[in-house]
């Protein structure tokens, strides 16, 4: 099959050809890109529609250099009615890569624009353009020797903005792991090829644009994040400044009813600043036992091998007082909480890292702002999988941070696997806390080169989200592929907010030339 | 692989960092350092592309714990030829563009806005280079 699309839906090749050559007359000829060998590596290399008819492939790719050639290219865009599909590394890998919703898209590909515009190590901010990678900020961090931290996802190379943008989370602090909630400042080029900035960047003259996110009037920014309404080019963060001390430890409850307490007490804490970092629930047994193990028989399990059935790992960020006065303070409430928890003292280091502390932390770095890649172990070969995989995409719906919202959720997932079980799933839920309010499950279904398997795969997806969404679990984000049936899921009022989305759509991009269908929403010609 | 060289040279860094007057070393990212000395090669190609396997590379094929690439060909290979591809002495430019351009498994395949032709060229002379 081939690596790209002919045209366009709905473009003749003449125009299509004008517009290419239009788009070449401002980034250049040779960063235009419609070989098909190159258009192919726009390709999303973990699709679970790979070398399908309904593979979502890009027509052509252009890359401009600067928010004035995005301005250019979009006014072109706009008038021809070309499809465009910015992405700003390409590298959302498991959510979708490089690869546009509507095939024939031409992507836009800002990684070009990668320019750190401004870092203040007073004001522990950042403005970057689309193109930064967490790799790139990172080393800049470091070569400058820079007393910031970046939070940042397990694989490295993805965009600051591009994360954000798609709202990922990450694993350092409340304020940080949101990496949506930590931005300040925008710079969007609209579909017409106008450009605004938001907050305090609508103001000439103004030097606050990275301290104040909202400025005067509606606050816009939201509309931008997992939707096709502008193009940023430019984005403002909050970085934490880096501690001077890390200390973790671990609550161990022995009994299955102890999750409540343990989370509404995990809860609590993390909510007034008595820990800093990214706390992690997990329960030893339960990968032992197995899914859709009974409470008897994880405390069976648990007192037979000596471990406990539940697990709260809390990492403090301070100073070496401030961390053992909280860890002391923490452990005093949970004992208060849960009879018979125990508790076990974790890591400690002195900030910052000596590069041989940082080198044996594998991919732990993250909780530390160091990015890797060594996450991409999932699926690779290696001496314990002999079957590699091409790939992943992730399934991962939003749940209470409550133990009985963890125990209700595991159990629809465990039903679900067993309802499922001809496709084989594999279904261990455990918790993760990227963001302050809610837990969210990560389930990893694995893509091959091997259409019947991906077909199976999708099949199982879409039956899980409709049998999640029932239960009131909806997925946070998701890849191209089920971007329709995750957006069908949130219903209310007969697809209230759907319906809204598709008013501003047509009002801010009314040629519906950007990103059409992203997130489910799409433009007006091409909604069924 | 080399852990125990790995480490000495951290303190190398972190000596010059300290030595050039810095007050402030947050820890390089791993690899900490690159399994060939770039001092080693005298061709600007293969330094170029000692660059480019710096910056793109380096991360899952670098020799250090935990590395997906690395460990992935150590399993593949099981230790009949290298797992860390810098020190292959097998490898084509062919083989070198073919992976970069077409991936495998879950290394997905590289776009020319990431690593250009002239990068390719690069990186194929510090990969193939006579060792």
């Amino acid at each position: 099959m081939a690596g790209a699309a002919a045209t366009p839906p709905g473009v003749s090749e003449a125009v299509f050809a004008d517009a290419l050559n239009r788009f070449a007359g401002v980034v250049g000829a040779e960063n235009v890109y419609s070989e098909e060998e190159d258009v192919a590596l726009y390709r999303d290399a973990y699709s679970p529609l790979w070398d399908e008819r309904e593979e979502k492939l890009a027509s052509a790719a252009v890359a401009p250099a600067s928010a004035e050639e995005v301005q250019a290219v979009a006014r072109i865009a706009n008038e021809l009615r070309i499809p465009l599909y910015p992405v700003s590394t390409g590298r959302n890998l498991g959510y979708g890569g490089s690869a546009p919703v509507l095939s024939g898209s031409v992507v836009l590909d800002l990684k070009r624009m990668n320019r750190i515009l401004d870092i203040s190590e007073r004001d522990a901010t950042v403005l970057v353009e689309p193109g930064v990678s967490y790799f790139d900020l990172y080393r800049h961090i470091v070569d400058n020797g820079l007393k910031l931290w970046i939070d940042c996802p397990d694989p490295g190379w993805g965009s600051v903005i591009g994360n954000a943008m798609d709202r990922g989370g990450g694993v350092t602090t409340g304020a940080y792991r949101d990496h949506f909630g930590s931005h300040c400042g925008m710079e969007v080029v609209l579909a017409d090829g106008d450009i605004i900035r938001t907050g305090m960047g609508a103001m000439p003259g103004a030097n606050t644009w990275q301290q104040n996110r909202y400025g005067y009037g509606p606050w816009v920014d939201g509309i931008f994040s997992q939707s096709n309404y502008g193009i940023v080019t430019k984005m403002g963060f909050w970085l934490m400044p880096a501690p001077d001390a890390y200390l973790s430890g671990t609550i161990a409850a022995h009994r299955h009813q102890d999750v409540i307490p343990l989370i509404d007490v995990m809860n609590r804490l993390e909510n007034i600043g008595a820990f800093t970092g990214y706390p992690q629930v997990g329960s030893p047994v339960l990968f032992q036992a197995g899914a859709g193990a009974a409470p008897e028989e994880l405390e069976a399990q648990a007192r037979a091998s000596g471990q406990p059935v539940w697990t709260c790992r809390l990492q403090f960020y301070g100073g070496r007082k401030v961390n053992e006065a909280q860890w002391e303070y923490c452990q005093e409430q949970f004992a208060a909480a849960i009879p018979g928890a125990t508790f076990q003292r974790g890591e400690e280091y002195d900030l910052p890292l000596t590069p041989e502390q940082a080198e044996a932390l594998g991919t732990e770095k993250v909780s530390f702002g160091i990015p890797n890649l060594g996450r991409f172990s999932i699926g690779a070969r290696s001496e314990f999988n002999d079957m590699p995989t091409s790939g992943h995409v992730w399934f991962s719906p939003i749940l209470p941070r409550t133990g009985e919202g963890l125990l209700a959720a595991q159990k629809v997932l465990f039903e679900a696997a067993e309802q499922l079980k001809p496709y084989n799933l594999s279904v261990l839920p455990m918790p993760f806390a990227n963001w302050q309010r809610t837990f969210i499950f990560l389930i990893n279904f694995p893509i091959y080169r091997d259409k019947d398997a991906n077909r199976q795969t999708r099949e199982a997806f879409r039956k899980l989200v409709k049998i999640c969404a029932e239960n009131g679990l909806g997925e946070y984000r998701t890849a191209p592929a089920f971007m329709n049936d995750v957006g069908d899921t949130y219903s209310f009022n007969d697809h209230a907010l759907r319906r809204f989305h598709e008013r501003l759509k047509d009002a801010v991009d009314p040629n519906g030339i950007l990103s059409a269908g992203r997130y489910g929403v799409w433009p007006r010609h091409l909604r069924t | 692989m080399r852990y125990a060289l790995i480490c000495l040279s951290a303190f190398a860094v972190c000596g010059a960092a300290l030595a050039q007057g810095a007050d402030y070393a947050p820890p390089p990212m791993s690899p900490i350092q690159p399994a060939v000395d770039p001092a080693s090669l005298s061709d600007p190609a293969q330094r170029r592309g000692h660059e480019v396997f710096g910056k793109w590379c380096s991360a899952c094929h670098g020799d250090a714990p935990g590395m997906p690439g690395t460990q992935a060909l150590e399993a593949k290979y099981g230790g009949q030829i290298p797992a860390l591809v810098e020190e292959r002495a097998d490898l084509t430019p062919e083989l070198v563009e073919f992976y970069v351009r077409n991936g495998i498994s879950v290394m997905p395949h590289f776009r020319k806005t990431e690593i250009s032709d002239a990068d390719l060229d690069d990186l194929s002379a510090y990969l193939t280079r006579d060792r």
